[in-house]
């Protein structure tokens, strides 16, 4: 047992738990938040995307002695206040396009939208349809028509 | 201001019955057998085989008649202005409670944001209504809800016609706010109390002709969305119940194995976090403070198995045993006048992507359970309680079954494996536990649909097709969840001869050939292997539908005629010539194409309702051979066109959505996903080894046409497109490259990754997440 401190959505934590513990059943068993989900625990499925100092990771497959005290961590419960407002404009464009069907997946999705898309507009151009092939994320619901049309959609107001 | 009265009663109009409840603020309730009456009268003009779901009402009828309000499905006004129902389906994706909640607005011109959906405990005096599943939880649900609602809303005018004293037909409702046009006006909130009923009395009401709907019809976003997209919404997995610490279980290398022994129980229960380790039936659970743990925790324990219940089986074994049970084609082939051909179906995962999971707390005298369950009753006895109070040794009224919502269902959730398993190891522990399997525990033990062989004659002569016949074989498809008792107690009332199993009769209800094909016959034949199956989206149908359309093609072929005139001259379906003549337009059908890229169609009739699909496949090598790591790609669906006409469409955003993921689903059905079996379990271990549809696979340009209204009732919208895409993509892949396929999905004879290693069962996470963080 030993303590890990980090920052989870704006807010310094610390918790108690063994060196090796993956960060995801810190945020889920440990500190209750539930937004990333378990799809795998493999780092393959995606649907417990997160951010950790901006950029999309996998909880999952990090062992939480990995992250620094300093790290930010933002889940999708921590995402719209990184743009101070109620709703990330990602989240918006998913709500417009009605992207959801079972929604255990639009989490992580939705956070790898945005990296993706920060990725793109730091590297000065536009979202590609080869970009977004590059998603990994699974959608057992097959919502991936409508998660392409919100990704455009949200990155026009990124 | 607007008037919003409802043209005066039409006495012709035909009247539904429900009851005002004697409850604190105004409640009504209907029940399904007056209700499901009403329906079925509606109906009586389509001419349609009898699809399972109507048999379950017929059924229903029966239970029923014995119990004038015991069945009651109520919807209550609240004193802030809401209106509240408790949803005895549940919801897996398919968006049945935004369906649900347009029609209670509808009715009761309420703002779609006052109706508040619930998920209804297990309530054994529903029956079968109680079962989502076969695509009926819309249809069997519209009529009875609406009538509640309408029933809510006339005694609202009712009592606001007496406070004012002002006729009945006077007073107007919008947006929940009774009114009339000297000035008075009302908020449903502030009557809900006055319009209660003391007590329970019968009343009638006649619904909104279709023509007059607000609500219904229009595009309608899910309700659960905002829920969805902030991480609110509450899955299995999100639940906290009390000391209902994570749990896992090593499972066996076999399918269905056993424990003859573990050698160090003890050891792994004193690793850190780890406080409970119980051999149970089929594995070794362990309980601990994360599933992290849990997952070291198994990995950890040193057990010895017992043979599972089809160690000896492999891919090319069960192939050989369908093949052997075939039943033989009756017309002799004739030569060049015939087309035959054979295709065989691998094993598939119905795996939603949340792992099955369930809570349980099972105390000496009561257990409590929380588990997506799509039949938490069974017609005569509530299975999954029947089951689990049988299991654990308490009477049935001592077992609560709470109903949560689920990530994805396709047929899983049809089953309760795993809310047995999680009453068993607290029973055992004698502790609340939150089981979850692993993601390699649902591929390799969890439920799969059934390998099968679909064989296909076709004789025709002087250019008219004479006869089709079909002979589907599959290893067993168990149904042994409510379901098939329901089925078999009313054989006797069902419109078909013979002794047919359980199964054999789901397949002769739900298929059927559309086309002018003179004698037709399909018949089914099983072979009991002890696998793990159940139905999986569309049960018999992508499989079938897929075989008949890929015979359709040859037969234009050999006929000289194209897939889409051929068509044209045989269907004898109206609805299904309308979809196809509109996807012909829409995906612009015979538009030239490189070669190496071509076009599918497949069209497929069911649930009352028909959907055309059109599709383009890119087979060239550059696109097949596009580099992905650790991603099957392969052919690519470049553009795909789906037309449906769903009857009475109720939220065409809502049934738009389902086209594209049964189309998803079919896309990946005929080219990348399968489960590969050997020596008695499947290899398959995670979403990088059974490869569905991914970004990658998806077509980029997608579009849905969804008919105006063809007929007063909706159809069924979650499975029905999976078989028609399927289709498509086959027939499409067969035009690009020349060859037909005989096994699908087309990729099966090549194992496209490294399996994870049998033992232990479930693999350990990675730590190098960081290393593709972007
Ligand atoms: S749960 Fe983390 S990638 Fe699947
Ligand atoms: S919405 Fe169900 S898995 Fe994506």
């Amino acid at each position: 047992m030993s303590q890990h401190t980090f920052v989870l959505n704006g807010s310094r934590v610390t918790v108690e738990v063994a060196d090796d513990v993956r960060l995801l059943w810190v945020l889920r068993d440990i500190l209750g938040v539930t937004g990333p989900k378990y799809g795998c625990g493999l780092n393959v499925c995606k649907s417990c995307t997160s951010h950790i100092n901006g950029k999309a990771f996998n909880p999952c497959s990090v062992p939480v002695s990995k992250i620094k005290e300093s790290d930010e961590i933002t889940t999708i419960e921590g995402l719209p206040a990184t743009v101070g407002r109620d709703l990330h404009p990602m989240q918006e464009a998913w709500l417009e396009e009605d992207v959801s069907q079972c929604g255990y997946c639009q989490p992580g999705q939705i956070m790898a939208a945005v990296a993706l898309v920060r990725k793109t507009k730091a590297e000065g151009r536009q979202i590609t349809d080869a970009d977004l092939d590059g998603l990994r994320n699974i959608c057992r619901c097959g919502t991936y028509s409508r998660i392409r049309t919100a990704i455009r959609k949200g990155a026009d107001r990124m | 201001m607007a008037e919003h009265r409802r043209s005066p009663e039409d006495p012709t109009r035909r009247r539904f019955l429900g009851y005002l409840l004697a409850a604190p603020t105004l409640a009504v309730g209907v029940t399904w057998a007056d209700a499901a009456l009403g329906a079925d009268e509606a109906e009586a003009s389509i001419p349609s085989l009898p699809q399972p779901e109507d048999l379950f009402d017929l059924g229903d009828l029966q239970n029923l008649a014995a119990l004038p309000t015991s069945g009651l499905i109520s919807v209550q006004v609240d004193e802030d202005g809401t209106a509240s129902f408790a949803l005895h389906r549940t919801e897996v994706g398919q968006g049945i409670t935004t369906a649900v909640a347009m029609m209670i607005a509808e009715e009761l011109d309420l703002p779609i944001d006052k109706v508040r959906i619930t998920l209804a405990d297990a309530r054994p005096e529903l029956l079968m209504n109680q079962l989502t599943g076969g695509s009926n939880s819309v249809r069997s649900i519209f009529t009875p809800v609406r009538t509640a609602s309408a029933l809510a809303r006339q005694q609202l005018v009712r009592t606001a016609a007496a406070r004012w004293d002002v006729p009945e037909d006077e007073v107007a409702t919008r947006d929940g706010v009774l009114s009339h046009r000297s000035g008075k006006s009302a908020t449903y909130g502030s009557l809900a109390k006055v319009a209660a009923s003391d007590r329970t009395v019968q009343v009638s009401v006649s619904l909104k002709a279709v023509e007059d709907f607000r609500v219904l019809g229009k595009p309608q976003n899910r309700i659960d969305a905002l829920d969805i997209v902030t991480g609110r919404k509450r899955f299995g997995m999100d639940i906290q119940v009390p000391g209902a610490k994570p749990c896992m279980v090593r499972r066996p290398p076999t399918i269905n194995g056993t424990v003859r022994a573990v050698r160090n129980a003890d050891a792994v229960k004193a690793m850190p976090g780890i406080t409970d380790v119980a051999v149970i039936r089929y594995g070794v659970a362990v309980r601990g403070e994360t599933f992290g743990q849990c997952v070291d925790g198994l990995r950890a324990l040193d057990v010895d198995w017992n043979p599972g219940t089809v160690d000896g089986e492999s891919d090319a074994t069960v192939l050989a045993k369908l093949r052997k049970a075939r039943l033989p084609l009756a017309v002799p082939p004739l030569g060049a006048l015939s087309v035959e051909a054979e295709f065989t179906f691998a094993f598939a995962s119905n795996a939603p992507l949340e792992p099955d999971n369930a809570i349980a707390d099972v105390r000496p005298d009561r257990a409590e359970i929380w588990s997506t369950l799509k039949v938490p009753i069974d017609a005569r006895q509530d299975i999954a309680r029947q089951d689990i109070a049988r299991q654990l040794g308490l009477p049935v009224d001592k077992v609560v079954v709470h109903v949560v919502t689920g990530g994805g269902s396709f047929g899983r959730h049809l089953f309760h494996d795993v809310a047995a398993e999680a009453a068993e190891i607290s029973q055992k522990m004698g502790k609340p536990v939150k089981l979850s399997w692993s993601r390699t525990d649902d591929f390799r033990q969890g439920r799969a649909h059934p390998m099968c062989v679909s064989r296909v004659r076709a004789t025709h002569l002087l250019g008219n097709v004479l006869t089709y016949e079909q002979r589907h074989t599959s290893s067993e498809t168990s149904f042994s969840h409510g379901l098939g008792e329901m089925i078999t107690s009313t054989a006797a009332e069902l419109p078909i001869a013979g002794n047919y199993t359980f199964a054999q009769t789901i397949f002769l209800l739900s298929q059927s050939v559309p086309y002018n094909f003179g004698v037709v016959t399909q018949l089914l034949n099983e072979i009991p292997l002890k696998f793990n199956t159940g139905s999986m989206r569309n049960i018999y149908s992508p499989n079938v539908v897929c075989a008949q359309e890929l015979v359709v093609d040859k037969l234009a072929a050999k006929l000289g005629k194209d897939p889409v005139a051929f068509r044209r001259e045989f269907l004898k379906d109206d609805r299904l010539r309308a979809v196809m003549e509109e996807v012909v337009v829409e995906g612009r059908w015979g538009r030239p194409l490189p070669k190496g890229v071509a076009q599918g169609i497949g069209l497929h009739a069911e649930y009352r309702g028909a959907v055309a699909v059109l599709v383009e496949v890119d087979c060239r090598p550059e696109t097949v051979n596009r580099p992905i790591s650790d991603g099957v790609t392969g052919p690519r669906v470049t553009k795909a066109t789906i037309v449906i006409d769903a009857g009475l469409p109720l939220n065409p955003r809502g049934l738009e959505a389902q086209m594209i993921g049964g189309l998803n689903d079919g896309i990946a059905l005929a080219l990348t996903s399968s489960l590969h079996i050997k020596d008695g379990i499947p290899l398959e271990g995670s979403w990088d080894n059974y490869f569905y549809t991914r970004q990658w696979n998806t077509p980029p340009d997608v579009r849905v046409v969804v008919l105006p209204p063809t007929t007063g009732t909706p159809s069924g919208a979650g499975e029905i497109a999976v078989a028609p895409s399927f289709a498509a993509v086959a027939c499409a892949y067969a035009r690009a490259t020349g060859t037909t396929p005989t096994t699908f999905p087309i990729n099966h004879g090549e194992l496209g990754f490294e399996p994870f290693p049998l033992q232990p069962s479930t693999p350990a996470s990675p730590t190098n997440g960081l290393d593709s963080a972007f």
